[in-house]
């Protein structure tokens, strides 16, 4: 009796509806989406500064639309999600040991995220945001 | 000893990747407050024009750039093989091929101001 090797089906486009953890993963992969859209408008601001204040200043009023606002909460909810996703892998990514004991894990991501948090506060005040 | 060539797509997704983590939400809330009609002093032309002018300043636009171009095509190829597309090959020469023309566009750019 000659025995069929095992072979699974696995939807190759719906595969992810199976377990809320695969939904998860998908949903961080659909970040990179909004995060390279937003990347190709950051190199069609260089283009723009480099045309001159004219040039500049259109692109900056051009940002002003319904569009532009839904494209970028959209970008800042993948950026952000990005983030923090990024953050908490890194505990798992680059355990540090300390002689005998690891670091715990909550102490590796916490410290990105205060990095995190003091950067962009930085960035804000630089700009004059505040 | 097996060669590989991932360490070279890897390194910079990895290091884009940070970038993108650290630099990219506050980017965002920037163009978002220019978006809404509040331009934040800083975007003003001539303090942009003053930072990109500065070497500094053009190495650190173009870090933040290029590393996120490059991060964010290597994660859109793993997407598009993730939703099904099996044409990786095809995908991975697209878009590796954009984030480095991208790159050398952002460079351009830089060096004109």
């Amino acid at each position: 009796m000659s025995r069929r090797p095992l072979v699974r089906e696995v939807p190759p486009t719906s595969w992810y509806f199976r377990h809320p953890r695969y939904l998860r993963y998908m949903s961080r992969e659909i970040t990179s989406i909004f995060v390279g859209a937003y990347c190709l408008l950051l190199v069609v601001g260089l283009q723009r500064l480099a045309s001159g204040p004219t040039a500049w200043e259109g692109f900056l009023l051009g940002l002003r639309s319904a569009d532009s606002i839904v494209f970028h909460l959209l970008a800042l909810a993948a950026a952000v999600y990005h983030a923090t996703t990024w953050f908490n892998a890194t505990q798992k990514a680059m355990p540090i040991q300390i002689g005998e004991d690891f670091v715990p894990g909550n102490v590796i991501s916490g410290a990105h995220y205060v990095v995190w948090v003091v950067l962009s506060f930085a960035i804000l005040f630089l700009v004059g945001v505040f | 000893m097996a060669k590989s060539h991932k360490p070279v797509v890897w390194f910079p997704f990895a290091a884009g990747g940070t970038v993108i983590a650290f630099f990219i939400p506050v980017i965002v809330v920037l163009t978002f407050m220019a978006a809404l009609g509040h331009i934040p002093p800083g975007l003003s032309y001539e303090k942009m024009h003053a930072f990109a002018s500065n070497g500094l300043g053009k190495l650190i636009i173009f870090g933040v750039v290029a590393l996120s171009l490059w991060s964010s095509a290597h994660r859109l190829r793993c997407t598009f093989y993730d939703f099904g597309v099996r044409a990786d090959t095809l995908v991975a020469i697209v878009l590796y091929v954009a984030a480095i023309a991208g790159s050398l566009l952002s460079a351009v750019y830089l060096l004109q101001i």
